[in-house]
């Protein structure tokens, strides 16, 4: 079924009776091609890209709650491509422009909406820094502007530019950078790969993997057994549970990190503002709410929630630079569990195990990494070779030294 | 979340900085065969279990005491914390 | 108009007459009201507009739980959008305005969205709007956007202030209702340590508002001598107008007071305050919310929930209609007939899902059983309801009883999942709760008040023992076990017009069964495709009748269809308060040196460094220009002597018989050798392999070390040499201890240095080259016996040294520098000459030592010791840090001498575009050396070592600037060193 502006009108008239299950809720079958572990964000595309680019389609994606229940599910929309490495940078750029044609593409809306982000700075040397990196951004083709104060007041008035305890001095801008429908990006790579005849089983939770003389031959689910050729893992976040029924390591830890929404309000904040330097970043989604944001809370959990240091700091960061929001209230406040790389940056890459592939390390990062991700992983899983933005990503990158750190905040994951 | 330290009773964790796993006491030899392969799993790889996890909190709005702490990463329980250099003396290590 | 709808009792302040306005209407109430019973008692019925339909909406609840009835509150910085008229204390003088409407309230333009419902059902936007691709920013998304929301912030600065604080008890008592207020007089008398807490201003909960006896006395009358017994104890802190807002781990919850919000001003003082309670045990004492049913139109001004309607009359006084119905599926909604027709109101009828009658129905009501409501009439208020049976029944009032559901969302905040319970066709608490907690009342489903009382009391009764308190043998006191029974009925089930579900987010239940149509049918979906629960109440009396809805469609259960997750807050909390104190100036401490008063006296220009302060620049009378004085500063240092404060360097002094060898493993180079006396460079390596930090060591004794760490990573080299020494070599004698604080720190830096420090330094020290070489230390006196350390050390590249004073003596120290320097022509200079000195020596700061930098691209790896143990010697040996075409730290000099370098452009090849394949480094630093009288730079580049004297390109696209320039030794003055060891 297309969906379209006319076809909305129609089913309007005639009582909207016509609109069908935008996905079937198929058997699992005793094997595939590939079985994508996750119905996340990732997996979804991954499936979607596989059976769309590469002309893939006996797959199945095992999801053990609902589609999009994992990170796609809880994160703060923001999409954007303002990276330094040379290891990330044309990643993520590939990511944005997929974002660009992304509901064209698979014919739902998902609200992708380019309002731009802009990063404080506060210090000639942060600006410094900033330089560095728009300057890597345009030259991977992404776009950048280093506002200075007066071209930062201009776009955000509010700001507290005379009373700031770190005065602000401009921002590095990313127009093309903004927000998207977090639930509804799941939501039309799930469509969009099962109108491609792939299986999205829900309720299937992967307990174990078929491995038999150094071979993943498939998984064991709460449905039984499924057979696979390549059995593609992809569940940031619970990345350390599931790989170690397969015994393996990770250079990865678990770790909760909150985000906010506020009660509706009629637009106050035009794009995504993020102050580093008081862990906060902020922008208001278009049903109203502001969605905030900071520090995950720092130590290894796999529980959904945080604690409230982090939810004070997070708003003493808010206040420090837009005093405009105290009268605004905090209507929830939720924990999602990350899985936080060793250098903060993810893998997408083969494991020792043959037909045992990984995708996961997303810390904080992982939406707006979410075509980009399933693309490439659909590249690895379909030709065998990683795609040439993501060939970075590696597991073992850290036994050589090739370590893509952005921060240089070195193997230690909560200052990721 | 609260940690009782065994000097100083039980304190708020915003008082602390949380390291990671306690693993990290176990530094490896930098004359072995292989010191770089262990230095690698030392630095890189963590076991990251959704249970119990040993792990490493420093005092450092308090008594800069390093502490292990035995904490559930599921329900966040505490249920043993010691000081990190007993820990570490334990484990065999000295000068 | 004046209080139409009052009648005579209430627990109002009849003498105190409160003025307000509404939407520039002036009204008058009482105190003990809140806006919503006052707008009540005026015969006020339209008071806002649905979120996506625009739908009239009048008051529904008389709680927190409240959908319908938000206004923006008070004016200008201090308004307070989407503030619930039925929590919001009255006070005289009080504004509050409707919102979400395009024109007056009445008259509202965006009411045409009703009429376009069909258009509009769950999730029709994404399904359009992609079609042409640029007009979603352009067009539909601001359209979507100005549309959306409810209240408008302000835009000004919250003028209030916020104060947080942290308690402690032994028992936290949640709500004081009956069984709150039995768990409090229970624990209290036990001796524990308790703080009961309400998010009402007046403590007793439904007590409050229902009629029935307590102890022979109203049970109004019965909490207040309740609340005087606790207020009269030293173990209890009452806390009324406090929510307890989430329930964190360990026994820790979060609470917000409201300390001035029901006054007219808050004259100076908090606002708000919040707490961290840090409780042993706690009891949730939060009562039930009672639910809708849904059926066509149920959404019109004048329908309430039934138990809301007895609460405003019996507690406020204020009939929400002249001529009421009952809509109930529960024994409970016959209780409201009983009440209001006891104040004299006309009861129109009531009509029960169920088939018997329970009770008697008042006289003159129309009674239909086995009957539902399946219309309604009337667009501003309600006019009439239709019935099943086809009968129309004239009432201006509609009071709806679906049943009571547990407040169990604290019990949840840890993930415990609730529990259905058919009796009350409700969830209860399952059995993961928080830890410490307990649960007694409604809140546990004890919907009678002598259970709740019990449970009260029974609970406390147990966490006080569990404490190790001996509780007191109480009576309880005597109470009814009312009629509750009740039935499973949610919705009715009839294509007629649409049922609302989610008031304030216009999700009715067709919403819920095309989002079934449509393949959303778990719970998670079915929230995120209609946004059913998602609005300001977070579905507190909506999630319930979607479920129910969902549950049929997939023939299942209601346990089996499942519930959404509670997170916290349990009402909306200020972001302001969150954040208490921490803002403008206040947002983090500020730290001053000590030399600060002085740099303040001289017109210094100061730069936040962290958290310090730090003087940039001195500016001279007829400088115009910050170049004129760090130039100045510049020339004055490498041409006589100038003054830097430096304190702000981390200091840590390391003592203890293993100190040296300590020191010979966290750094890279050796430190086994250090003579007694000498200072050397040190470079500290993560254990990655990466550079940490770097900075000078002292040896002021055998056994005693100083040393200095840059500014930046003061705190987290120290956390990292406590972890070297615990955990890592726990059997070293060594010792540290942070010293940044404890002493003032100068460099004295330039040729003359030596002859102002003989000034200064008393005559016994000899500051001889011969006596005090180049990395010199040693403990010495100044100005008659003043102790004082003295290091020959140089950031400048010229003869310099770094003298330290004990705090205290900071402030004379740099006045008397200064003064006895004046022969010499002496200039105090700041960060910027600093920086300009220590470029153009080539010495790396913060902007190479970025963490992503080995000691082999700084040019250092011969200090990284093959011949022993340091952290990060093994992993920097790692084949991609060695690899040949790695970066190098170079210097860069534009080729066109007059060009400006900037920092942050990129280097690549001079025939070769500026794309991500041909980048070879980028610039760290830049300054304009006077001394060379050109831009000067610092910056990586590949192979940079053996490429001295190419030409690149410094590509800068972002400011739109490329120039040419040559690669060159990173140390632009005196590369030999000479000038420092003069």
């Amino acid at each position: 079924m297309r969906y379209s502006g006319m076809k909305v009108l129609w089913e309007g008239l005639t009582g909207n009776r016509g609109w069908k299950p935008v996905w079937r809720e198929p058997e699992p079958k005793k094997s595939y091609d590939i079985v994508i572990v996750g119905g996340g964000g990732h997996g979804l595309s991954t499936a979607y890209y596989l059976a769309r680019e590469f002309g893939l389609s006996n797959i199945a994606v095992l999801e053990k709650g609902w589609l999009g229940s994992g990170n796609i599910g809880r994160n703060t929309t923001i999409i954007r491509s303002n990276y330094l490495l040379p290891g990330n940078e044309p990643f993520y750029e590939l990511s944005m422009k997929l974002w660009e044609n992304l509901e064209q593409d698979f014919n739902y809306n998902a609200m992708v909406s380019q309002r731009g982000i802009i990063n404080l700075y506060h210090s000639d040397s942060q600006r410094d820094a900033f330089a560095r990196r728009g300057n890597a951004m345009i030259m991977a083709g992404a776009d950048a502007v280093l506002l200075d104060r007066a071209g930062l007041e201009k776009q955000c008035p509010f700001l507290d530019f005379d009373n700031a305890r770190f005065p602000i001095q401009g921002g590095l801008w990313q127009p093309r950078a903004g927000t998207a429908r977090h639930d509804a990006v799941a939501w039309g790579y799930a469509r969009g790969a099962d109108m491609h005849g792939v299986d999205l089983i829900q309720n299937c939770e992967v307990t174990g993997f078929l491995i038999e003389d150094g071979v993943c031959k498939g998984v064991e689910t709460s449905r039984g057994a499924i057979l696979a050729r390549k059995t593609a893992v992809c569940v940031a976040g619970s990345s350390g549970r599931v790989m170690s029924k397969a015994g393996m390591r990770l250079p990865i830890e678990s770790h909760a990190l909150q985000a906010f929404v506020s009660e509706g309000l009629k637009p106050v904040i035009p794009g995504v503002i993020t102050f580093g330097a008081g862990h906060f970043y902020i922008s208001q989604s278009d049903k109203g709410g502001l969605v905030f944001g900071g520090d995950i809370d720092g130590y290894n959990t796999y529980a959904q929630r945080g604690n409230l240091p982090v939810v004070e700091d997070v708003c003493e960061g808010g206040m420090a630079i837009m005093p405009m929001i105290g009268r605004a209230r905090l209507l929830r406040m939720w924990g999602g569990v990350m899985d936080m790389s060793m250098d903060g940056s993810p893998f997408i890459d083969r494991t020792h195990i043959d037909g045992l592939y990984f995708n996961g390390g997303w810390c904080y990062g992982g939406f707006k990494a979410t075509p980009a991700s399933g693309f490439c992983y659909a590249h690895l899983l379909a030709r065998d070779e990683p795609h040439p933005t993501a060939a970075e990503y590696r597991l073992d990158r850290f036994i050589s030294g090739r370590m893509i750190d952005e921060r240089g905040a070195g193997a230690q994951p909560n200052l990721h | 979340m609260i940690i009782n330290h065994p000097l100083l009773g039980p304190r708020d964790a915003s008082e602390f900085v949380y390291l990671g796993d306690a693993s990290l006491i176990d530094r490896p030899d930098w004359q072995a065969k292989d010191a770089q392969q262990q230095f690698h799993d030392y630095l890189y790889l963590r076991d990251n279990p959704a249970g119990a996890h040993r792990e490493l909190w420093f005092h450092e709005q308090g008594d800069r005491s390093w502490l292990v702490v035995t904490r559930d990463t599921i329900t966040h329980e505490i249920t043993n914390v010691e000081l990190a250099r007993d820990v570490a003396l334990q484990r065999g290590r000295g000068r | 108009m004046s209080q139409t709808h009052r009648i005579d009792g209430g627990l109002l302040d009849r003498s105190r007459a409160l003025r307000f306005t509404f939407n520039g209407t002036s009204l008058e109430g009482y105190a003990g009201d809140t806006l919503a019973s006052a707008l009540i008692a005026n015969g006020v019925k339209l008071v806002g507009r649905s979120f996506k339909y625009h739908r009239p909406r009048g008051i529904f609840t008389a709680g927190s739980e409240e959908p319908n009835a938000l206004v923006t509150l008070r004016r200008d910085g201090h308004g307070e959008p989407n503030t619930r008229a039925t929590v919001t204390e009255l006070f005289d003088g009080l504004v509050a305005s409707s919102q979400n409407h395009r024109g007056p309230l009445r008259y509202d333009l965006m009411a045409v969205n009703d009429y376009l419902a069909p258009f509009l059902s769950a999730g029709f936007y994404y399904k359009t709007f992609m079609w042409p691709k640029a007009f979603w920013e352009k067009l539909y998304e601001p359209v979507i956007r100005s549309s959306a929301g409810l209240g408008r912030l302000s835009g000004k600065a919250d003028p209030d202030i916020y104060d947080k604080g942290f308690l402690h008890c032994d028992i936290l008592i949640i709500g004081a209702g009956p069984a709150g207020l039995c768990a409090a007089l229970s624990a209290a008398r036990s001796g524990a340590r308790v703080i009961l807490a309400d998010e009402d201003f007046r403590f007793g909960g439904r007590l409050n508002t229902e009629t029935m006896a307590v102890a022979g006395t109203s049970g109004a009358d019965w909490a207040q001598q309740a609340v005087a017994e606790l207020a009269s104890m030293d173990n209890v802190r009452l806390m009324p107008r406090t929510t307890i807002y989430g329930a964190y781990d360990h026994g820790i919850y979060g609470a917000l007071e409201r300390r001035t919000d029901h006054l007219a001003e808050s004259a100076g003082k908090p606002r708000q305050v919040l707490w961290r309670i840090y409780s042993k045990r706690a009891i949730l004492c939060a009562g039930a919310t009672e639910r809708s049913i849904a059926f066509g139109n149920n959404d019109r001004p004048g329908i309430m929930l039934a138990g809301s309607v007895r609460a405003y009359a019996n507690r406020w006084a204020a009939l929400p209609g002249k001529r009421i119905a009952v809509f109930t599926n529960n024994d409970d909604g016959w209780r409201t007939a009983s009440d209001l027709a006891a104040h004299g109101a006309d009861i129109a009828a009531i009509v029960d899902t169920r088939d018997r009658a329970p009770l008697e129905a008042p006289a003159g009501a129309t009674v239909a059983m086995g009957a539902y409501v399946t219309d309604t009439k009337g667009r501003h208020g309600l006019k009439s309801i239709t019935l099943s049976n086809g009968t129309t029944i004239e009432c201006d009032c509609l009071a709806v009883s679906g049943g009571w559901s547990p407040n169990v969302h604290l019990t949840c905040h840890q993930r415990d999942k609730p529990q259905w319970r058919d009796d009350i066709a409700g969830f209860v608490p399952g059995p993961d709760l928080p830890v410490g907690m307990r649960v007694a009342g409604a809140a546990n489903g004890a919907l009678t008040l002598a259970a709740a009382l019990r449970e009260g009391h029974e609970q406390a009764h147990a966490a006080a023992e569990e404490l190790g308190f001996k509780p007191a043998s109480i009576a309880l006191p005597a109470a009814e076990d009312e009629a509750v029974e009740t039935s499973a009925f949610f919705h009715v089930k009839a294509d007629g017009p649409r049922a609302w579900i989610d008031l304030q987010n216009d999700v009715t239940a067709k919403d819920v069964k095309l989002s079934h149509q449509e393949g959303f049918r778990s719970v998670e979906h079915l929230k995120r495709y209609t946004t059913l629960g998602m609005a300001t109440d977070q579905g507190k009396t909506a999630n319930l009748l979607g479920l129910s809805v969902m549950a049929e469609c997939n023939g299942r259960s209601i346990p089996e269809t499942g519930t959404t997750i509670f997170r916290p807050p349990y009402t909306p909390v200020a972001i302001g308060a969150l954040a208490g104190r921490s803002r403008g100036k206040a947002f983090r401490p500020t730290r001053l040196t000590t030399s600060h008063k002085s740099a303040e006296e001289r017109d210094a220009v100061f730069v936040e460094a962290g958290q310090w302060l730090r003087a940039q620049w001195f500016p001279e009378k007829g400088e115009t220009h910050w170049r004129e004085s760090v130039d100045r500063e510049a020339v004055r240092v490498r041409e006589s002597v100038g003054i830097c404060d430096v304190t702000t360097l981390g200091k840590i002094d390391i003592q203890g018989r293993d100190a040296a060898e300590f020191l010979n493993r966290v750094y890279s180079n050796g430190f086994a050798k250090l003579p007694v006396g000498k200072v050397r460079y040190g470079l500290m390596l993560r254990e990655d392999g990466m550079v940490m930090d770097d900075g000078t060591t002292a040896r002021l004794g055998e056994n005693h070390f100083v040393m200095t760490t840059t500014t930046a990573n003061a705190v987290s080299v120290f956390r990292h040499l406590e972890f070297c020494r615990q955990c890592l070599w726990p059997g070293l004698d060594v010792h540290l201890i942070s010293a940044t604080e404890q002493w003032a720190q100068f460099a004295v830096a330039g040729p003359h240095s030596r002859d102002l420090l003989r000034k200064v330094v008393d005559p016994e020290f000899d500051l001889s080259n011969e006596a005090f070489p180049f990395m010199a230390c040693g403990e010495v006196t100044v100005f008659d016996g003043t102790p004082s350390r003295l290091f020959r050390i140089s950031f400048s590249g010229e003869l310099a040294y770094e003298i330290a004073v004990p705090a205290r003596y900071g402030d004379a120290m740099i006045r008397a520098l200064m003064d006895v320097g004046e022969e010499f022509g002496v200039v105090p200079y700041g960060t910027e000459a600093l920086s300009v000195l220590r470029i153009e020596k080539g010495h790396p700061v913060a902007n190479e030592l970025c963490g992503q930098t080995t000691a082999r691209d700084l040019g250092l790896e011969r200090m990284v010791s093959k011949k022993k143990d340091c952290i990060g010697n093994t992993l920097s040996e790692r084949s991609h840090l060695n690899r040949e075409d790695g970066l190098a730290l170079m210097g860069f000099a534009p080729v066109m001498r007059n060009e400006h370098l900037s920092a942050g452009a990129h280097f690549t090849s001079r025939d070769k575009p500026a794309t991500t394949e041909n980048d070879e480094g980028w610039m760290t630093s830049v300054a304009y050396s006077p001394t060379l009288g050109h831009s000067i730079g610092l910056g990586f580049i590949a192979r940079g070592r053996d490429r001295v004297g190419e030409i690149v390109q410094a590509a800068d696209p972002l400011r739109g600037k490329t120039i040419e320039v040559r690669i060159v030794s990173p140390h632009f003055v005196d590369p030999e060193g000479e000038r420092q060891r003069a």
